[in-house]
């Protein structure tokens, strides 16, 4: 935190990706920050929220910043906030990205009036992300937005500085797209000046530009494409950003990797101890075509080095039809579509394309191991108040003399779809924030209501992106059990408040907005709010539940061991 | 210094590791070497298997260190070094193991530190087997030390070739300041003049 806002310029610091992103946004003199938290983006908000949450700065620096109810509602508020003229930072992991999309496409149409950079953290290989191993640069053709994609916490830095410019000229919001390994690897970062915000916020009327309507939104399209066009001649083509690491001649074999995947080229290229040219983009879209172009023009092979889907590798197959025919390409052919690259991964690819032998000892006994220990897998705090919804719903079936075969059991995504795993194991479905009561409705409605079933929600995925499904159960008449997880904090991403806690992310109080409220505004009529310390009321509320004809929730209110 | 150093931190969620990553980094750079670390966040972490890379040198590249690629691996539970054995090579890697077991939630029998450092020998250049939770608890009342104690003990044992003042150093930038003494006492501790 004190590296973050350390005013020394020139001083070199250890930064995690994460953070070096902030220190970007205080450098360009950002304003307005929002997010919704989510790893491995979380670090971007909970260092914000620290800086918010000393008085003595934040006045210094003029900024603002929150956490919003879901990455959509974040992205709108901090287009809200560049319309009126402020520097503004969102950020969200891949899938906030995926709710965030709606707006997205058109605020790209519209473009913007300040610098807005939006921040999107990708997870090759799942390590924190339960559902999906999306490539978020699919987003980058589907909305025309202008993406860099940084390697190193000094690039986060760097890029994300260069992205707000770029934004602030091209009046358009750009991406940055991060990766796991981006996002929380540290290294060294030299910082430059914090800048203070000092732009008033107006809102300046300009129908023409932010009302999107037809005939007038297609104009905005051709403008849209327009920008892009300027942007890949003027700017992705003579970008520092897109760089050949050494220029060599006369060599057959090329690289063109970006953001980590460059840095495992980088260290196989040493310990091969070769010299062959790389070319880093720092650009994803709009690629500098002619800069790529010259790259496969004088050699015979290129492989393309990147993680997930093969974008750049099909660009670059499309490019090579007529800058170099005969070009032999490499890239998906040797290189996995899932799971994150690793050093020895990329390692293997260039042995191959040089033939060059690489001999990694020992790493077919030591996989075939017979001293195998299982799995550690993540497990409920001790004292974690969901022990005692499992366990209570647990007891309630006994009683009822139902076997857990005879339920089925919504999760959602939280601490609490540890419930799939021993020793709970109830959880038949998981899929995004939000998804579980509506799914739920179906089934329902589907097995007329024959099949009992109850849904875990969390108090921030509530209000998230369930209320919409609550409605929707209520309305359309059918009768899940929902419990909703209050446990008075996002826990699983490192205890961020939400709206139903009374602070905001200024660390100020505010009015707390009352899950019990929201549920029988949506019409519900059996409604509990339980302490499920209380295992007697708790129990008893479930088996009276199931019963119901219509939608039961219980708000299952017990804070998590580390809220205080 | 010959190349690029490469230290694997293993253990389990809460045993502190990432305040020990974090302490590395700052070392290796109050010794002006280029750094790198990797680590994860999440859920999976939350008493789940926890593994770090720390990797320094005169220029480093890549967070993540390959496979067969670690000089030193720290293991703050016996049983996750095991799991580190992916980073092992015979010839340069060095074990550095906690004698310390937690038991893996729904396995009956933890594996019995005999058999893994025998299993860790086999690939390995040298494995060292030390009980610093044991030492820490007995000495300073608290096992989450462990951690530190172990570093000390390689810093002074030159298993890593930082100098211990500058580990020094680090733990005051990194640890807060409540907790500096506590921590510099744990890792002078590990001194083998104080501790053999």
């Amino acid at each position: 935190m004190e590296k973050v806002l350390s005013k020394k310029v020139g001083e070199k610091v250890i930064l995690l990706g994460n953070e070096a992103i902030v220190r970007g946004a205080l450098e360009s003199g950002v304003q307005f920050v929002s997010t919704y938290p989510g790893t491995p983006a979380s670090e971007i908000g909970n260092t914000f929220y620290k800086i918010s949450n000393l008085k003595s700065q934040i006045s210094n620096l003029n900024l603002y910043f929150e956490f919003s109810t879901n990455e959509k509602v974040a992205l709108e508020a901090g287009a809200g906030a560049s319309f009126s003229g402020q520097r503004t930072l969102v950020a969200m992991k891949h899938f906030g990205l995926n709710v965030a999309s709606d707006f997205l496409i058109t605020l790209v149409y519209s473009g913007v009036r300040t610098g807005m950079v939006i921040v999107v953290a990708d997870d090759p290989g799942c390590s924190s992300s339960a559902q999906s191993e999306q490539d978020s640069r699919a987003y980058s053709y589907l909305a025309h937005i202008p993406t860099l994609t940084p390697a190193t916490p000094q690039e986060c830095k760097d890029f994300t500085k260069f992205a707000f410019e770029l934004s602030e000229k091209f009046k358009i919001p750009v991406m940055v797209r991060e990766t796991t390994r981006v996002a929380l690897q540290s290294g060294i970062v030299k910082l430059g000046k914090i800048v203070q915000g000092r732009r008033k916020g107006k809102f300046v009327k300009d129908p023409h530009q932010f009302v999107t309507m037809p005939p007038r939104v297609l104009e905005m399209k051709k403008e849209l494409l327009e920008k892009i066009r300027k942007i890949k001649n003027e700017v992705s083509e003579k970008s520092p950003t897109n760089y050949e690491s050494k220029r060599i001649t006369n060599k057959k074999i090329g690289i063109v990797t970006s953001g980590v995947s460059y840095l495992y080229t980088m260290e196989a290229l040493k310990e091969f101890n070769l010299n062959l040219p790389v070319l880093k983009l720092g650009f994803f879209y709009p690629l500098p075509e002619k800069k790529i172009k010259k790259f496969i023009k004088s050699i015979k092979k290129v492989l393309i080095v990147e993680e997930l889907e093969p974008y750049i590798e099909r660009e670059v197959k499309r490019f090579a039809k007529d800058a170099n025919p005969k070009l032999q390409i490499f890239g998906k052919n040797l290189l996995p579509e899932i799971g994150e690259l690793r050093p020895e991964i990329v390692l293997r690819a260039i042995a191959k394309i040089t033939n060059r032998k690489l001999k990694i000892e020992n790493s077919i006994k030591i996989k075939n191991l017979k001293l195998k220990i299982p799995r550690r897998t993540p497990q409920l705090c001790p004292g974690c108040p969901y022990w005692l919804v499992f366990s209570g719903i647990k007891t309630a079936l006994k009683k009822m003399k139902l076997s857990e075969k005879d339920v089925v059991f919504g999760g959602e995504i939280g601490c609490y779809m540890l419930a799939g795993l021993s020793p709970h194991n109830i959880q038949d479905y998981l899929f995004c924030m939000g998804s579980d009561m509506g799914i739920a409705h179906g089934i329902k409605k589907a097995t007329f209501n024959k099949q009992k079933l109850i849904a875990f929600v969390g108090d921030s995925s509530f209000f998230h992106a369930g209320i919409p499904a609550l409605i929707n159960a209520v309305h359309n008449k059918s009768n899940p059990l929902v419990i909703i997880m209050d446990n008075q904090t996002t826990a699983m991403t490192g205890h961020q408040p939400h709206p139903g806690i009374e602070k905001t992310g200024m660390g100020e109080a505010s009015p707390k907005i009352k899950i019990e409220d929201i549920v029988r505004a949506c019409g519900v009529k059996n409604l509990k709010v339980i302490d499920q310390g209380n295992q007697k009321e708790f129990v008893k509320t479930v088996k009276e539940f199931l019963q119901n004809k219509t939608v039961s929730v219980i708000i299952a209110r017990r804070p998590c061991i580390f809220v205080k | 210094m010959k190349k690029d150093f490469n230290i694997i931190l293993a253990g389990v969620g809460g045993q502190g590791i990432i305040t020990l990553t974090r302490i590395l980094a700052e070392t290796a750079l109050i010794e002006k070497k280029d750094v790198k670390t990797s680590e994860l966040h999440g859920l999976s972490q939350r008493g789940g298997s926890v593994e770090t890379h720390i990797r320094f040198g005169r220029e480093i590249y890549s967070p993540l260190i390959r496979q067969g690629g670690a000089d030193l691996i720290i293991s703050l539970e016996t049983q996750e070094a095991l799991k580190a054995l992916h980073y092992s090579s015979k010839k340069e890697t060095m074990f550095l193991v906690n004698d310390f077991i937690k038991p893996i939630f729904g396995t009956k029998n933890t594996l019995p530190s005999k058999q893994i450092q025998k299993e860790l020998e086999k690939f390995s250049k040298e494995v060292v087997f030390v009980p610093a939770s044991k030492i820490v608890k007995e000495k300073l009342g608290k096992e989450v030390l462990a951690g530190v104690f172990l570093l000390g003990y390689a810093a002074f044992k030159k298993l890593i070739p930082l100098k211990p003042n500058s580990f020094l150093k680090a733990i005051e930038k990194v640890v807060p300041k409540r907790y500096f003494q506590l921590n510099k006492k744990t890792f002078t501790l590990a001194n083998p003049t104080n501790y053999e």
